[in-house]
């Protein structure tokens, strides 16, 4: 970095990408951010930029990479169609908390409200799904709003930040001088924690009788794992996760109770309302967690443990609210708690469990039908997996099948959209994913619907020869909406049922490995062919067409609603 | 259902382009209706005020403000109750000459009321009245049986009774880049 001075706009983009460390990117290029890419043709050996084959591979592979990596992914694309394909990615990272910085290019300044070629307004657009955004229009510009954005993008609750770069600030030429940004006034991510919240807390779980934790990303985000774990065994109290809470507390662990939400396990669901103290970490009452509010926890006493201070009180008014990181919070929590065992009511946990294993799991793991279920094939990824991989899932019930069977023994090994719900997300994600953890398995879990949104990204795992394995569900059917329908409007399935192509030769049409499953018989041996494969692999399991996931808490139920079939 | 109170919002802010946009979305998103919004330099130079009135529940206000606060360049944001605030709102009535003449009322509706006439032309006159919103409306309807050329009101602008503490936290911001 000796010729910093008299530099373009372009070239100072990727030398701060460079000082933030951010030395892979996913991208698209057009004629707005050139200028940009020019540059990236002469760093290339310092900054890796992977083509995706469309702009949403692109950020929802920024995504993938930054929750499995715990880094910030950078999504780069041009101005116009190039900027509105990352708008998914943004809101799914935005309502996920996923750090990502996109950069797009724009129009020159001078251009700018001119209706010109591939102009559109971007900043306007991203604004109320960005945690931040900024246009740059002049070359001097660049350093501090990119020290910015990765500064905001990682700091507190993280979330995705956008830039926009005129194609003139690209051009012109300054000198580049690059601080990293350690603070902004208006702006204080992590708030400081009130020791007299943690005493109150800790007199609270100290006194509970029939304590429930419930843990979300939180955990992760705040690579609070270790001192998590530590408070769950200290306290002994059963600990249930969110969907994006999951893999932070290994599967085995025997405090482990399992998912909550509207197809989580039966035990914490129901127990849900029947805990005397519910413990909140790290998670946001979606609604797809709490069903019913009204009727959410009411006879319990709730500790909130959260980073954003909007989210206290937000859908779920609670009684102590702890806010700070959860890394310090916890550790805090645990000096001040008494070492605990639950015993009877963990077997509470454990009888539901296996009144749930008899009326769903059974069938779903070993089912007496002929046909294949979803259930199985997960257990028969777990099983030559060993449960190390990173499962990445689309939307939908190969979802919750996938999050309720996968064994998890590491943090960050389940990536899926969960909040926004966005369909195609899995197999760029799963591409990003792979390249910010290389050393680990990365098995992609995708319905055939999800797969059809975003398949094109075959083309970026060819092109990189990336050893993602790709294993589709297919039950010729939008399968969740399809269920949906099959409860809730009387089997009328509009639009729901698909006519889909040969996955399998689609897949070898991109030169992957690739077979189908239509046998119990064929199913093991597949699974073991694709992990013990050090290629791309693409394996298509042919599933009942019309099963249900279950359990169920019907829209708008509470959570001890949820039903077995 | 809780019952809705009208609250006037403050929001300090950066002085950056697009920000009204990020507040206004907050409104929106919720499907909130803004009664009004103003906007200005504050005291302390480069910061931005808010003033924004709605009507709103008291629950539903408080989500808002977090909402609002949880915005990187918004420094903080407060609500008020009418009680808690000194406000005012500016109008202007714009009528024909002729009339200020002619009409004796009108002239001693400007008097009551404490306006202002701020020009007057031989085609037309225009009157400003500060106040309160029953004060501002009292002279409209004084006025509007003549004919109003033309009338505009400002939105709400407001200081507050308890103090804000702005310039502590940019302080406390200044001390802790210091260490």
């Amino acid at each position: 970095m000796k010729n910093n001075k008299n530099i373009s706009g372009a070239e100072a983009v990727i030398k701060s990408l460079i000082k933030e460390n951010a030395d892979l990117i996913f991208g698209y290029p057009g004629g707005a951010i050139m200028p940009v890419y020019d540059e990236l043709f002469k760093f290339q050996d310092k900054v890796h930029h992977v083509l995706t084959r469309h702009e949403q591979g692109a950020v929802h592979a920024a995504q993938g990479y930054a929750r499995s990596s715990g880094r910030v992914g950078v999504a780069i694309a041009t101005s116009g169609p190039g900027a509105t394909n990352l708008v998914t990615g943004i809101a799914d990272a935005q309502i996920d908390s996923t750090p990502i910085v996109c950069i797009t290019g724009q129009v020159s300044a001078h251009l700018l409200g001119s209706d010109a070629f591939q102009e559109t307004d971007i900043i306007g657009i991203s604004m109320p799904v960005t945690k931040w955004s900024y246009q740059i229009t002049k070359a001097s510009e660049v350093p501090v709003a990119i020290a910015k954005a990765f500064y905001i993008a990682k700091s507190g609750r993280p979330g995705p930040v956008l830039i926009d770069i005129t194609k003139n600030a690209q051009f012109e030429m300054f000198d580049f001088n690059y601080k990293k940004c350690i603070g902004i006034r208006s702006y204080s991510p992590i708030p400081k924690i009130d020791k007299n919240k943690i005493l109150d807390a800790a007199k609270l779980i100290n006194a509970a009788k029939k304590p429930l934790i419930v843990s979300g990303q939180g955990v992760i985000l705040a690579n609070a794992e270790k001192e998590f774990k530590s408070f769950v065994e200290k306290s002994g109290i059963p600990a249930a996760w969110t969907i994006l809470g999951a893999s932070a507390l290994p599967t085995s662990h025997e405090l482990n109770v399992g998912m909550v939400g509207m197809h989580g396990n039966y035990g914490p669901n129901i127990l849900t309302n029947q805990c005397d103290l519910l413990i909140a970490i790290g998670m946001r009452f979606d609604d797809r967690v709490t069903g019913d509010t009204n009727s959410y926890a009411k006879q319990a006493k709730i500790i909130h443990l959260e980073i954003d201070p909007a989210e206290i009180d937000k859908n779920i008014i609670v009684d102590v609210p702890v806010l700070g990181d959860c890394k310090e919070s916890l550790s805090m929590l645990s000096k001040n708690i008494k070492t605990k065992s639950y015993k009877n009511w963990l077997k509470t946990f454990d009888d539901l469990m296996k009144k749930e294993f008899n009326k769903v799991i059974k069938n779903d793991l070993a089912p007496k039908k002929k046909g294949l279920t979803m259930g199985e094939s997960i257990i028969a990824i777990n099983k030559f997996t060993k449960g190390k991989a990173i499962i990445v899932s689309d939307v939908g019930q190969h979802q919750m099948v996938a999050c309720r069977y996968a064994n998890f023994i590491e943090s960050r090994s389940n990536i899926t959209s969960g909040g926004l719900g966005t369909m195609g997300f899995a197999l760029p994600a799963a591409i990003g994913a792979k390249m910010g953890a290389p050393k680990r398995e990365v098995v992609a879990v995708i319905g055939d619907g999800g797969f059809q949104m975003t398949i094109q990204e075959l083309g970026t795992i060819f092109q990189l020869q990336l050893p993602v394995k790709i294993v589709i569900l297919n039950n010729d059917f939008l399968g969740m909406v399809r269920q949906w329908q099959e409860m809730f409007f009387d089997k009328r399935y509009a639009s729901t049922e698909m006519v889909n192509p040969d996955f399998v030769s689609i897949a070898k049409a991109y030169f992957l490995d690739s077979e189908k499953v239509e046998n119990r018989s064929d199913l093991e041996p597949a699974v073991k062919r694709m992990v013990e494969s050090k290629k791309p692999y693409v394996l298509e399991i042919c599933v009942e067409k019309e099963a249900n996931v279950f359990p169920m808490i019907p829209s708008g139920a509470s959570v001890s609603d949820i039903r077995l079939e | 259902m809780e019952k809705k109170t009208l609250f006037t919002v403050s929001i300090y802010t950066e002085n950056n382009v697009g920000l009204l946009n990020r507040i206004s979305a907050i409104f929106l998103k919720r499907h909130i209706n803004i009664e009004s919004f103003t906007t200005s330099e504050c005291e302390i130079k480069n910061v931005f005020r808010f003033i924004i009135l709605v009507e709103m529940t008291h629950s539903g206000i408080g989500k808002i403000i977090k909402q609002i606060e949880k915005q990187v360049d918004v420094i903080k944001a407060f609500y008020h109750t009418d009680e808690e605030t000194i406000f005012q709102e500016t109008a202007l009535y714009k009528v024909k000459s002729s009339f200020l003449f002619e009409e004796r009322k009108i002239q001693e509706s400007i008097k009551k009321s404490n306006a202002r006439i701020i020009t007057v032309n031989p085609d037309f006159f225009v009157i400003e009245k500060t106040g309160f919103r029953h004060e501002t409306d009292k002279l409209y309807n004084d006025l509007a049986p003549y004919g109003l050329l033309q009338f505009t009101r400002s939105g709400r602008i407001a200081v507050t009774k308890s103090k804000m503490g702005i310039s502590e936290i940019l302080n406390t911001f200044k001390n802790q880049k210091k260490k």
